[in-house]
């Protein structure tokens, strides 16, 4: 029982990891039409960053949040001077956002060198708590948190404010939402923005299990991949169902079925992308 | 003017002599092309670098000069891409011309250029561990300095065994061959002594968490032995803390699990945990106190497993060409001679097997903090271990090559 128990955690707090990961992945995606694959890179040079801003600010909260503040600015300064040249080009910009991936990874390499680096767990957060009998810890219950409060302050964004219709507006025809003097371009950098700052973000806050270390980003590309193309392209709802959708399977499925690994994280995805090309709740785009 | 058939001839005897003065020429004076074939970008480029550091170390401590010869170094990197390592090898025996080359880094990188390496006839002093390239297959013009995946975890478990007295214990090690043989290796050894290896787990190398893994580990265990290399053993072991397993399991660790290089950006969670290598910079003989004390001038930390690697076999390299005078033109006699050398280095004495694998010590070491810094105490050392451990080469090499199926795991409990 405590063993299922500890498992079902562990499943929601991989789950609430996944999602800071691929909100902005789905943002970007659903929006520009491109699969964005300098999202892990974002992801690990934001844990990177945060790293530097720790030795500053002696806070792990307001490092996320800064660090998600430069990487917001570097987000916005590829897309305004790099994807921007290539627009209408879908093809060229994901070959790019490649190219740019490689090259954080090997300035991650020169500034911070080929050693991993440990992100410090809050001192309050450092001991283990007891949950119905079983020790688990601290730490990745307040990811989990985190990651339900970003969910909930990314649904009211979409839904109830103008900002978040006009993105909607984006996501479902493009053409028509510039027809109506929607200003798609500004609306580009500001969501290429925002999912810049919550990879950054979240690789400040998966820090304290992940670690930042060479090879990250490609550690957790293939996961944000994964995530978006089950929940469906563009939809917030399908990202955070997603995303715990593939922390139960991925931590069940190890549990069960430790040679599978890779099988169980993948294959789920190829069933539902082929009965539902869209997948589970994203929608034809016009 | 005209170019007949004898004037051809003329031509191009003159053009291939020439080709073939110069070697006949460069033999016994001219500089020594040495290929160093390392890792510096990608995942595996912390290691990497540190061979080459280690490298131009020894070199720069010799005035480049070795066995009379200057030294001209060729480095190439592979970013830990297998089929890149093979390209680049390639690029190093014909643009750049080495003669003999240290490295590659890792298991798959030696297996993919295995082929390239016997065609090209290139003297090769490796620092990858795959195991079959000096037992089932040995490759005539490869010798390690460094050890096999499982030379360091047989000792490692015949000391649990008898000094640690566990009696039941986990391993857990990436999913990749290095990380089966090294667990096979311990297994063996551990279950033939009387012990009983009770739960294995392969996680995938890229696993983003070990939270399923380690909600899956036994607590009516002695230990768990670490088979992780690279960021993975630093990661694995903060995470069990996490998770509170601390004091409830004793974890041990293979070769790469708390290297120098992954010890210094940790903390107390290190202290006290046992590892086996072929090497510590906290080892005392005069070689490596000399070699420590100016690496940590050079870089501020500690040389590791990698440091140690390329000045090992540097060494190697250098003792096979003062046997030879220098004379490294003569392949077949260099291959000869290095598997007859015996040399003493930073690791302490070293000599090779027939089948082109050193045979050295293995130290068995503890973390402590000293001097404010963690490092690897030596607590104990088996004197000249060969890849075969114990057991009788022949029969050794009867059994299947160490992997995930052999040796069968009995005594696994669901």
């Amino acid at each position: 029982m405590q063993y299922w128990i500890i498992q079902t955690l562990n499943s929601l707090a991989l789950g609430g990891l996944l999602f800071l990961l691929a909100a902005g992945f789905s943002l970007i995606f659903g929006l520009m039409r491109i699969a964005n694959l300098t999202h892990g890179s974002l992801y690990m040079l934001g844990a990177y960053v945060g790293i530097s801003v720790l030795k500053y600010v002696p806070n792990l909260w307001l490092a996320a949040i800064i660090g998600g503040v430069i990487m917001a600015v570097f987000g916005g300064l590829v897309e305004r001077l790099i994807l921007r040249a290539l627009a209408g080009n879908a093809l060229g910009q994901v070959l790019v956002t490649l190219g740019i991936s490689f090259i954080i990874a090997d300035l991650c390499l020169m500034v911070w060198g080929g050693d991993p680096i440990p992100v410090p767990t809050p001192p309050a957060l450092q001991q283990p708590i007891l949950v119905g009998g079983v020790t688990f810890p601290t730490y990745r219950l307040v990811v989990l948190a985190i990651a339900v409060v970003t969910a909930l302050a990314l649904y009211l964004l979409m839904d109830r404010t103008r900002i978040g219709a006009m993105i909607r507006a984006g996501v479902d025809d493009m053409q028509m939402a510039r027809a109506v003097g929607i200003p798609v371009s500004r609306l580009f950098t500001a969501v290429f923005c925002l999912g810049a700052a919550l990879a950054g973000a979240g690789g400040i806050i998966g820090g304290p299990i992940m670690s930042a270390y060479p090879g990250l980003d490609a550690d957790m590309l293939p996961l944000a991949l994964i995530v978006v193309m089950l929940g469906g392209v563009g939809s917030l709802l399908g990202a955070f169902v997603g995303s715990f959708l593939i922390g139960a399977i991925y931590t069940f499925g190890t549990a069960l079925l430790p040679d599978l690994a890779y099988v169980i994280l993948f294959l789920p995805m190829i069933v539902v992308i082929a009965f539902r090309p869209t997948g589970l709740f994203g929608r034809q785009s016009v | 003017m005209t170019f007949n058939r004898r004037r051809f001839i003329q031509a191009t005897g003159a053009g291939a002599a020439a080709l073939v003065m110069p070697t006949i020429a460069q033999s016994q004076t001219g500089p020594i092309r040495v290929g160093l074939m390392t890792v510096k970008t990608g995942p595996l480029a912390s290691g990497g670098i540190d061979m080459e550091r280690a490298l131009v170390q020894y070199l720069k401590e010799r005035n480049t000069t070795l066995a009379g010869r200057k030294v001209d170094l060729f480095v190439g990197d592979s970013g830990g891409v297998p089929a890149q390592a093979r390209t680049k090898i390639q690029e190093l025996v014909e643009r750049d011309k080495i003669q003999v080359m240290i490295g590659p880094l890792a298991t798959a990188e030696a297996l993919a250029a295995d082929d390239y390496i016997r065609q090209a006839q290139l003297l090769t002093l490796s620092v990858a561990a795959a195991e079959d390239m000096t037992q089932r297959k040995p490759n005539p013009w490869f010798t390690r300095g460094t050890s096999t995946s499982s030379q360091c975890s047989m000792p490692l478990a015949d000391y649990s065994h008898k000094t640690l007295k566990m009696r039941r214990m986990a391993v857990i090690a990436d999913d990749i061959a290095y990380g089966h043989e090294m667990c096979a290796g311990f297994m063996r050894v551990f279950e033939e002594n009387g012990g009983k290896v009770v739960q294995r787990m392969f996680p995938p190398l890229t696993v983003p968490d070990y939270g399923t893994y380690l909600a899956q580990l036994k607590t009516d265990i002695d230990g768990i032995f670490l088979g992780f290399a690279g960021s993975n053993g630093f990661r694995y072991l903060r995470q069990f803390n996490e998770y509170g397993l601390r004091g409830k399991v004793t974890p041990i660790g293979g070769m790469t699990a708390l290297d120098e290089a992954v010890l210094r950006n940790m903390g107390d969670e290190a202290l006290g945990i046992v590892t086996s290598c072929w090497y510590s910079a906290e080892i005392e003989n005069a070689i490596n106190k000399k070699f420590a004390a100016n690496f940590r001038v050079d870089w501020s930390y500690d040389p590791g497993f990698y440091a140690a690697a390329t000045y090992v076999e540097a060494a190697v390299l250098e003792a096979t060409l003062n046997a030879l005078k220098g004379n490294i033109e003569d392949k077949p006699s260099f291959m000869k001679t290095v598997r007859n050398i015996k040399v003493d280095t930073a690791r302490g004495p070293v000599s090779f097997d027939r089948y082109g694998n050193v045979v050295g010590n293995i130290y068995i070491r503890k973390v402590e903090r000293k001097d404010g810094r963690l490092v690897n105490r030596v607590i104990h050392t088996y004197p000249d271990v060969s890849q075969f451990w114990t057991y009788k080469p022949e029969e050794f090499l009867k059994n299947p090559v160490y992997s995930r199926d052999w040796p069968p795991a009995k005594n696994l409990e669901s």
